[in-house]
C-alpha cells in the first residue's frame, strides 16, 4: 500500500511537470501549426537562469522562477521574429530541421557559458521538507508541483474559452485569412500565444528539474518525450495534453519502480500502440 | 519551395533519357574521390570507411524521405539491424565478410518491413513520432538483450575472415575501406536504376501526391512498403559494413542522435537526387572530426547555425546550389 500511494504520487507529480512544459508545445504545434523541437531547449535556458540566480546571486525560489520565465521570454523574441516567422506553413520537415537547429545553438552556447556540468536550483526551506497530510506525509515539492500544474491547467481553460483574447486566438486558427480580413491582428496573437508557449515551457522547466534535471543535453534528451506526449495527447487540445501526461507520466514512473532493469521500454511501447490506435492522438482535431 | 521542387522533377523525368552520360561520369568522380581519399589520408582510413558507412545510411534515408516523401527520425533502427546482425553472426562463427554484408542487408530489410508496415499506418506527426518510438524501442531492446548484444558495453571481439580468402583486414582498415568504397559504389548504381524505374517515377509521384495516384489505380501502401525494404537492405548493409571494419558493434548504431545527423546530412547535401547524400554526409563527416576534437560544443553551435542557414537560403541542400549555378551558367552561355 505505501508502495502503490508513493508511487502514485510521483506518478502525478511528474506527469504535471510533464504537463507544464508540453502544454506549450501542444500550443505552439495546435494552434500555429509548428513542430517546434526547440521547446525543451527553452525550458533548459530556463533552468539555467534560475540555477544561476539562486544559486550564484542567492535570491528567492520565487524570484528565480520569474526572472527564469521573463529572461527566457526575452530570448525567444528575437527568435520569434526572425525564425520561427519563416517557417509557420512550411512543410514539417522544414520545421524540423530548423527547430533541431535552434536546439543545437542553444545548448552550443549554453554550455559555452555555463559549463558542462550538471545544475541545481536550490529549493527553499518550505518546500524542502515533507508534509504531513494526516494518512502520512509527502514531500512539499511534490505538492507544489501539482498544484502549479492544476492552476496552469484551469489558467489556459480559461484564457482560452472565456476571453476576448481567446476568441480572437480560435479564430485565427481556425482562419487566419479572415481573421486577419476582420480586423485580428494575427501577427500579434501569434506573438503572444509564442510568448506565452515559451514561459509555460520556462516555468516546467524550472518547477520540474528535480525529475528532468538540468544538464547540458536536457533539450535534446527531453525533446523526443515532449513531442510523444504532445502526439499522444493530440495537438492543441488542452485536455488530450492532461490524459497523456498523467497515462504517460504513471507508465514511465510505475515501469521504473517496478522493473529499473528494462528503462524506457514500456514508455515506448505505450507509445507505438497508443499511436497506432489513436493516430491524430487522444483528443486531437482532424486535419 | 514545394513549387520549385515540383517543377524540378517533372523537368528531369525527360532529360533522363538524354543525360544518362552524367550519371556515368559522377559515378566516375565519386570513384575518382575515393580512391584520392585512400591515397591522401592513408592513416585517417578508419574515418574515411565509416564515412561510407553513413553514407549507406544517408542513402537509405534518402530512398524514403527524398523519393517517398515520408519523414523518419528511427532510420538507426535499421542501420543497427544490419550491424547487430552481422555482428550476432559474426561472433557465433560465420566470419566470411561477404557474406555478413549479406546477413547485415536481410536484417536491415526485414527491420525495414516492420518498420515501413507501422510507421506508413499513420501521417504527418504521428508518423514522425512512430518513427523516433521505434528507433528507441529498438535502443532498450538491444540494451535489454545483452547477452546477445553486449548491452551498453558493446558486441566485442568480431573476428573477420580475410575478404575472399586473401585479403586480411589490417590495422590500417585498407582492406575494409576499399571493400566500403566498392560496395558504396554497386548500391549506388544500383539504387540510380532503382529510382529510374517505374517503380521509382511512382514512388515520386506518391510524393507530389499520393490522393491522385490512388485515384490513378495504384496501391500507395505496397509501394512504399516496397521502398521501405529496399531502403532496410541498404542501410543494413551500412551497419554490417561499421561492425565488420571497427570490430565492435555499440549502442550508439541505433540512437536517435545517429538517424537525426543522418537526416541533417540529407538535408545539407540536398533531397533526392543520392548524390546530394553522399556530398552531405562527406561535408558534414569531415567538418566534425575536425571541429569536435577542439569542443563537442562548438561542433553544435555549428551544426545548429549550419541547418538553420540551409533551411532559410538553400532549402534544396548544397547540390540544389551546385544545380542553380550551373544552371545560370548554361543559360548564359
Amino acid at each position: 500500500m505505501q508502495t502503490i500511494l508513493s508511487i502514485a504520487i510521483d506518478a502525478l507529480a511528474f506527469g504535471m511537470v510533464l504537463f507544464i512544459i508540453c502544454i506549450g508545445l501542444s500550443l505552439t504545434m495546435g494552434l500555429m501549426r509548428v513542430v517546434n523541437l526547440a521547446h525543451g531547449a527553452f525550458a533548459m535556458i530556463a533552468g539555467y537562469i534560475a540555477s544561476y540566480a539562486a544559486r550564484d546571486l542567492g535570491l528567492g525560489y520565487a524570484v528565480a522562477i520569474f526572472l527564469a520565465i521573463i529572461g527566457t521570454i526575452i530570448i525567444s523574441i528575437p527568435l520569434e521574429r526572425f525564425l520561427y516567422r519563416r517557417i509557420y506553413g512550411s512543410p514539417e520537415l522544414t520545421q524540423v530541421l530548423m527547430t533541431i537547429g535552434i536546439t543545437f545553438c542553444v545548448i552550443g552556447i549554453t554550455n559555452y557559458f555555463f559549463g558542462p556540468t550538471l545544475k541545481t536550483i536550490p529549493l527553499p526551506q518550505a518546500l524542502s521538507q515533507p508534509v504531513d497530510v494526516g494518512f502520512r506525509t509527502i514531500a512539499a515539492h511534490r505538492l507544489f508541483v501539482i498544484a502549479c500544474g492544476a492552476v496552469v491547467a484551469g489558467g489556459l481553460w480559461y484564457l482560452i474559452e472565456r476571453t476576448s483574447f481567446g476568441i480572437k486566438l480560435r479564430a485565427t486558427v481556425d482562419n487566419a485569412a479572415m481573421s486577419d480580413a476582420l480586423g485580428v491582428r494575427t501577427q500579434v496573437v501569434y506573438a503572444i500565444s509564442f510568448a506565452i508557449a515559451i514561459g509555460l515551457a520556462a516555468l516546467g522547466g524550472v518547477v520540474g528539474a528535480e525529475f528532468l534535471p538540468i544538464e547540458p543535453y536536457y533539450a535534446l534528451r527531453y525533446m523526443v518525450t515532449f513531442l510523444v506526449v504532445v502526439s499522444v495527447g493530440g495537438a492543441g487540445s488542452i485536455p488530450g495534453a492532461v490524459i497523456a501526461c498523467l497515462l504517460l507520466g504513471f507508465i514511465d514512473t510505475t515501469g521504473r519502480y517496478l522493473m529499473p532493469e528494462f528503462g524506457n521500454f514500456f514508455f515506448y511501447a505505450a507509445v507505438i500502440l497508443i499511436v497506432c490506435l489513436f493516430p491524430r492522438g487522444f483528443l486531437g482535431r482532424a486535419q | 519551395m514545394q513549387m520549385t521542387a515540383q517543377a524540378g522533377t517533372v523537368s528531369a523525368a525527360p532529360r533522363a533519357k538524354r543525360l544518362w552520360w552524367r550519371d556515368v561520369v559522377g559515378i566516375a568522380l565519386i570513384a575518382a574521390c575515393g580512391a584520392a581519399g585512400y591515397w591522401l589520408f592513408p592513416d585517417n582510413l578508419a574515418l574515411l570507411t565509416r564515412i561510407v558507412a553513413v553514407a549507406l545510411l544517408v542513402l537509405s534515408i534518402d530512398l524514403i524521405v527524398g523519393y517517398c516523401g515520408v519523414a523518419t527520425l528511427g532510420q538507426a533502427a535499421l542501420f543497427g539491424a544490419g550491424a547487430y546482425a552481422a555482428g550476432i553472426a559474426c561472433v557465433n562463427g560465420v566470419t566470411e565478410p561477404m557474406t555478413l554484408i549479406a546477413i547485415g542487408a536481410v536484417a536491415g530489410a526485414v527491420a525495414g518491413l516492420v518498420m515501413g508496415a507501422i510507421m506508413l499506418r499513420a501521417h504527418g506527426l504521428a508518423q514522425l513520432v512512430l518513427s523516433i518510438a521505434i528507433v528507441q524501442l529498438f535502443h532498450e531492446a538491444a540494451n535489454k538483450a545483452s547477452a546477445y548484444t553486449g548491452g551498453s558495453d558493446g558486441l566485442a571481439g568480431l573476428m573477420v575472415s580475410p575478404l575472399f580468402g586473401i585479403f586480411e583486414f589490417d590495422l590500417w582498415g585498407k582492406t575494409a575501406y576499399l571493400m566500403g568504397l566498392a560496395l558504396l559504389l554497386l548500391v549506388f548504381i544500383a539504387l540510380k536504376f532503382v529510382v529510374a524505374s517505374p517503380f521509382g517515377m511512382l514512388c515520386r509521384g506518391i510524393k507530389q501526391d499520393p490522393l491522385r495516384i490512388r485515384a490513378m489505380g495504384a496501391f500507395v501502401f505496397p509501394v512504399l512498403l516496397k521502398m521501405f525494404v529496399i531502403s532496410g537492405a541498404v542501410a543494413g548493409m551500412g551497419g554490417a559494413l561499421a561492425a565488420i571494419s571497427t570490430q565492435v558493434v555499440g549502442l550508439d548504431s541505433v540512437s536517435f542522435e545517429l538517424s537525426a545527423n543522418a537526416l541533417v546530412m540529407l538535408v545539407l547535401g540536398g533531397l533526392g537526387t543520392l548524390y546530394g547524400a553522399l556530398i552531405g554526409t562527406v561535408i558534414f563527416m569531415g567538418f566534425e572530426h575536425m571541429v569536435s576534437a577542439i569542443n563537442p560544443f562548438h561542433w553544435m553551435t555549428m551544426v545548429g547555425a549550419l541547418l538553420i542557414a540551409v533551411v532559410i537560403a538553400a532549402p534544396g541542400g548544397l547540390s540544389s546550389l551546385f544545380e542553380r549555378f550551373s544552371a545560370s551558367r548554361g543559360g548564359k552561355a
